[in-house]
């Protein structure tokens, strides 16, 4: 538990330190809010007034402070671009965006891992070769190009699903879910055939330890040995890897966002970035940060589950 | 055996773990607004219209920037006349309107039973308080300029509106489309009311925008009980969109993508009513010097980039107006400069530059048409030793930096007219306009422009209109291009869409047919 | 330490890169047609003799602009690479072979760094250096792929730091930076070479990706990802324009990975 703990607090102190940092890069590149907002209708007394009323007259970490609660409170400040709160453009993205990276992440396991395990027990020979070659194949497609041609496919050719029609998670789960399924495909392709690699040479690793060669002379069925010892500590790199994966995953939906036309924060930030809409483009930013650092927090948590031994720091 | 099984639960909490996040989520989202509406009809009698980029900020009327904000919400706001779609006005609100014999005083009698869309009558006081926002000038510039010119709005009775003013004009009426708001209303920014025949319902930024129709509109009824507009900024998401069924109607339409339509649309062909340009800033150097912007010009093969880019579609035009104002188009403009690259070069070097110079064009990036006819372009102007390095931007860029920042050198993009006059067209190129992003100065224009506008006389004023486009032509404002063809793709089944001289789309006539 | 024996993968690898490197290079002085021309054949033609990968919506020949392209984003990820590569080497080398505090903080800057997906980070660095322009594409990039490096080099350079051969050189009164560039640098090719394919590889994804988004090259510098992204609107009239493309950067990734794939096939062998 005193691991736990200590990871939480790590996890935290590295949030602070992240959002510190974006805050202050957004701060010092954008300018002056207020004239941003104002625009041509700037004079030195409405920018005065306006500075005063938003409140930048005071000190940077005051305003750092509040805007960090505002992840908290909803209130992360107003879209340049939109004039709407930055809280209510993005909350509706983030859980669209959470789904399809939950989705291709449950694809991804639910696909590598039994695939992983398979080619782990057969090596060499012709297939082999035949496999690697797929697999590298795999990982050279970007997921952006998978996207047009299984959007191609399941839209205008089978019709599947309405390209360009996300029914929205709030009103039509089930319409929504098969929606971004089309999009997890496009990004799970490369990452499956990464996570097999990684899972086969893991495992093979493994194998090739001396315990496992130990018990296997003892008479041990390969089978057997390859569960109740091998699994383990292979797992611990795996989780590792996974939760690697998982903020890859997140960074490719932004563009497999685009392709398919899917509401979420991707193609937010993209706009917001084209925009200069600083404000935007800062609580984006923090939010993947945040569940990137998550993931990484919550694979250590599960690693120490697996392997007592590790402790803080020594886990990768 | 027990210890894998300890493994993959690990694994499947961490699964669940991620998706607790989302459905837990997604649960706090149900109560969002339903329409029930949809579930009581048994056949949706409702539209998606696609259109490529989000509206203005502010849906206020009265503060409307974009073409694409008055586009959409001229099904939502009607002035005390409104425009028809061969080009006349019509009364709206107001059902009858006299003139006095000096021309100074207009009066308007109200219709009777025409209802904002909060359920309020439209009043005498109503007309007064939206006449007046308008023409308030003690902030600068009026939000309608042509309002300058009102003395007074009075209202006489319950129904009854008096406007005089201080010198007579014929384009005045044209202005009087402006909309008609609630008195003392102040949500026109997030909230819209107005008195057109459809009412605003929704709006998510980047998204949605739905309009339901208003049951008691005063005229005839809309067809349609809902209209959602999408926002799909990406045109090739567009194009996808309409193939798979997302989009039931979509204006402003790229020809290459009209021409790769299933059979499940059919296309409505109509002229924009805009003027396609390289507008050019005028105040940078080097294209403060009239031989620079001639020589664009003769370096500019119209034809190809119509060819090229719109598959043929399109009329070239020569100044700041386009055919469907009918009157005030001077076609012999249209040949003012034609491809000459000899000629280009030969200005070019009178100018200094006889080996070319570098420029930028900065485009909407949401508007494929103009980022198509920048990339023609730019291979155009290799002819002639010019170097143009395209930058795409946003559309919200595009205004804060370009329209109003101007902070340009050269720009493809077009513009259209809010009201159906020479005037709308070419008040922006007066050297004092608000909206002069292209920062043209010339004294004759300016001059010309005065005289124009306090003109009584219908030809003399028209005259004087084409002496202005003429002035723009002659000195090379901007490298005129065309008026594009406005193709339309309607979905099978689907009827009555009618085009307007003006950058606006009527969906009250739109109807399934029987 | 040394090998040079080639395997399979290796070759293929070779031989593929080697192939669309020539092309490439062949494309910088000489493409079928001038790769901006419009109007080269008629629009949206499909593939034909004349007009190999066919042509796009102004006539403007595919292959040539893929050529054009394909020098694009390979000199893009070059550069990327060679910066990453270099600057990640540097300090890799310097807190390797030197330790002490300066040495963990940076590998504890660097863990942090590396956890966050190249593209969100390039992504951060572009919105802060203004999108549309290459070198800004090359900087943000560059300054994102040096903590992977960095991390590659300094494992290696730690671990040679006290072999023998290291040591005696020392004893001889070697200079540092001879040691550092002769000695140690040399040797840790074998774990470099694997990390630039990789690197290399994720470079080109990523060039694609941000230019796909608007916000990398634009035109009318030709980008495999630009055009991509526009031949995506154009699918089902010209599929051979988005295929052509994307085939194009499949193949270029999937020589690297192979070449990678193979070197460190070669040094397991080794070991």
């Amino acid at each position: 538990m005193k691991y736990a703990a200590k990871r939480v607090a790590m996890l935290l102190l590295t949030m602070v330190i992240v959002s510190l940092l974006a805050f202050v890069a957004f701060d010092l590149i954008s300018g002056d809010p207020a004239t941003a907002m104002l625009g041509t209708e700037a004079t030195p007394e409405k920018v005065a007034a306006l500075r005063e009323q938003l409140g930048l007259n005071r000190p940077l970490m005051v305003r750092y402070g509040e805007w960090l609660l505002g992840f908290f409170t909803g209130d992360l400040g107003m879209s340049y671009s939109y004039r709407q709160p930055v809280w209510d453009l993005i909350a509706p993205k983030v859980l669209v965006t959470l789904c399809l990276s939950g989705l291709t992440f449950l694809l991804i396991v639910a696909v590598s891992i039994p695939l992983g395990l398979r080619s782990a027990r057969q090596s060499g020979g012709v297939l082999g070769s035949v496999r690697t070659l797929v697999n590298q194949l795999c990982m050279a497609v970007p997921p952006f190009f998978t996207g047009i041609l299984l959007s191609y496919l399941f839209s205008t050719v089978l019709r599947w699903f309405v390209h360009g029609q996300f029914p929205g998670l709030d009103k039509d789960l089930g319409g929504s879910l098969k929606y971004l399924f089309f999009a997890s495909l496009a990004l799970a392709i490369p990452r499956v055939a990464m996570t097999v690699r990684m899972l086969r040479s893991t495992v093979q690793g493994e194998m090739r330890k001396d315990y496992v060669r130990t018990a296997i002379s003892r008479g041990n069925d390969r089978g057997g040995v390859l569960y109740q010892h091998v699994l383990k500590n292979a797992l611990v790199p795996v989780v590792t890897f996974l939760a690697q994966t998982m903020a890859e995953i997140v960074a490719s939906s932004i563009v497999v966002e685009q392709v398919f036309g899917i509401p979420g924060l991707g193609r937010m930030l993209v706009a917001s970035i084209s925009n200069r809409d600083y404000p935007t483009v800062q609580a984006i930013v923090v939010i993947l940060a945040f569940w990137v650092v998550l993931a990484g927090t919550v694979a250590d948590l599960i690693n120490q589950r697996i392997d007592p031994r590790l402790r803080l720091g020594g886990a990768s | 055996m027990k210890k894998r099984l300890t493994a993959f639960l690990l694994l499947a909490a961490l699964l669940c773990a991620v998706l607790t996040g989302c459905g837990g989520g997604s649960a706090d989202q149900t109560p969002a607004e339903k329409d029930p509406s949809t579930d009581a009809a048994p056949v949706a009698n409702e539209i998606t219209v696609g259109i490529a980029n989000d509206l203005d900020d502010s849906l206020d009327p009265h503060k409307t920037v974009k073409a694409g904000t008055r586009e959409v919400m001229f099904n939502v706001f009607e002035g005390l006349v409104k425009p028809t779609p061969d080009g006349d006005l019509t009364p709206a609100i107001a059902e009858d309107y006299t003139v006095s014999e000096d021309h100074l005083t207009y009066t308007f009698t109200l219709r009777e039973g025409v209802k904002f869309h909060n359920g309020d009558p439209v009043t005498a006081e109503d007309v007064k308080y939206s006449i007046d926002r308008c023409a308030d000038d003690s902030e600068g510039e009026p939000l309608v300029p042509a309002f300058l010119i009102i003395r007074e709005v009075q209202v006489v009775d319950e129904k009854t509106v008096t406007i005089t003013l201080t010198e007579p004009s014929n384009e005045f009426l044209s202005y009087l489309t402006a909309a008609i708001l609630p008195a003392g209303y102040d949500g026109q920014d997030t909230a819209p009311i107005g008195t057109g025949p459809f009412k605003f319902v929704s709006r998510a930024a980047q998204d949605t925008i739905v309009l339901e129709k208003f049951d008691e509109y005063w005229g005839d009824p809309a067809y349609l009980d809902k209209v959602t507009f999408k926002i799909v900024e990406n045109a090739d998401s567009l194009m996808m969109s309409l193939q798979s069924g997302a989009i039931d109607l979509c204006n402003h339409l790229p020809t290459t993508q009209a021409l790769q339509l299933s059979d499940d649309f059919y296309i409505v062909e109509g002229c924009m009513s805009l003027v396609q340009a390289l507008y050019v800033n005028n105040a940078v150097a080097p294209f403060d010097d009239v031989r620079v912007r001639q020589a664009l010009c003769y370096a500019t093969d119209r034809q190809q980039i119509i060819d090229l880019a719109f598959d043929g579609y399109g009329s070239l035009v020569g100044s700041s107006m386009y055919p469907t104002l009918g009157k005030y188009f001077d076609d012999s403009l249209t040949d003012t400069y034609t491809y000459d690259t000899a000629k280009a070069k030969e200005l070019l070097a009178e100018a200094g530059y006889p080996d070319g110079f570098d420029m930028t064009m900065t485009v909407p990036s949401n508007y494929p048409q103009h980022v198509d006819t920048a990339e023609v372009l730019a291979e155009q102007y290799k002819a002639v030793g010019i170097n143009v390095e395209i930058i795409p931007v946003e559309w919200n860029s595009w205004i804060s930096d370009v329209y109003v920042g101007r902070q340009y050198q050269t720009t493809v993009v077009g513009v259209d007219a809010s009201a159906m006059t020479a005037r709308a067209m070419l008040e922006r190129f007066n050297s004092q306009a608000g909206n002069n992003f292209v920062n043209y100065q010339n004294d004759e224009y300016d001059a010309l422009f005065q005289q124009a506008i306090t003109c009584y006389d219908d030809a003399e004023q028209t005259a004087l209109y084409k002496q202005m486009e003429k002035n723009l032509a002659d000195n090379a404002a901007n490298v005129y291009i065309q008026a594009p063809a406005d193709l339309v793709a309607v979905r099978k089944g689907l009827e009555g869409f009618q085009f307007y001289p003006l950058y606006v789309m009527d969906l009250s006539t739109v109807r399934f047919a029987q | 330490m040394k090998n040079t024996r080639m395997n399979g993968y290796l070759k293929a690898g070779l031989i593929l890169t080697g192939f669309l490197t020539a092309l490439i290079i062949l494309g910088f002085f000489w493409t079928p047609y001038d790769p901006e021309a419009m109007m080269a054949g008629p629009k949206l033609q499909g593939p034909t003799w004349q007009h190999l990968m066919g042509t796009d919506k102004f006539g403007r020949d595919i292959f040539s602009r893929v050529l054009q392209g394909a020098g694009t984003t390979f000199t893009i990820a070059a550069s990327v690479v060679a910066i990453g590569a270099v600057c990640g080497t540097a300090v890799g080398a310097l807190t390797g072979y030197f330790g002490g505090i300066v040495d963990e903080a940076l590998m504890r800057l660097n863990d942090a760094l590396t956890a966050f997906p190249s593209i969100l980070l390039a992504l951060v660095i572009i919105s802060i250096l203004g999108p549309g322009s290459k070198y800004n594409v090359v900087l943000a990039l560059g300054l994102v792929f040096i903590p992977s490096f960095a991390r590659v080099t300094r494992t290696a350079f730690a671990a040679l730091r006290d072999v023998n051969y290291v040591k005696s050189a020392r004893l001889m009164g070697a200079s540092r930076r001879r040691i550092l560039l002769v000695h140690i640098l040399p040797n840790t090719m074998q774990v470099l070479l694997p990390a630039i394919t990789i690197g290399f590889n994720n470079a080109v994804l990523a060039e694609a990706s941000m230019s796909f988004l608007g916000i990398g090259v634009t035109p009318p510098d030709a980008s495999l990802g630009y055009m991509l992204s526009e031949a995506q609107g154009m699918f089902i009239a010209a599929p051979w324009y988005a295929i052509g493309t994307g085939v194009t950067i499949v193949l270029l990734v999937f020589g690297v990975g192979l070449i990678g794939e193979g070197l460190q096939r070669r040094d397991k062998e080794v070991d």
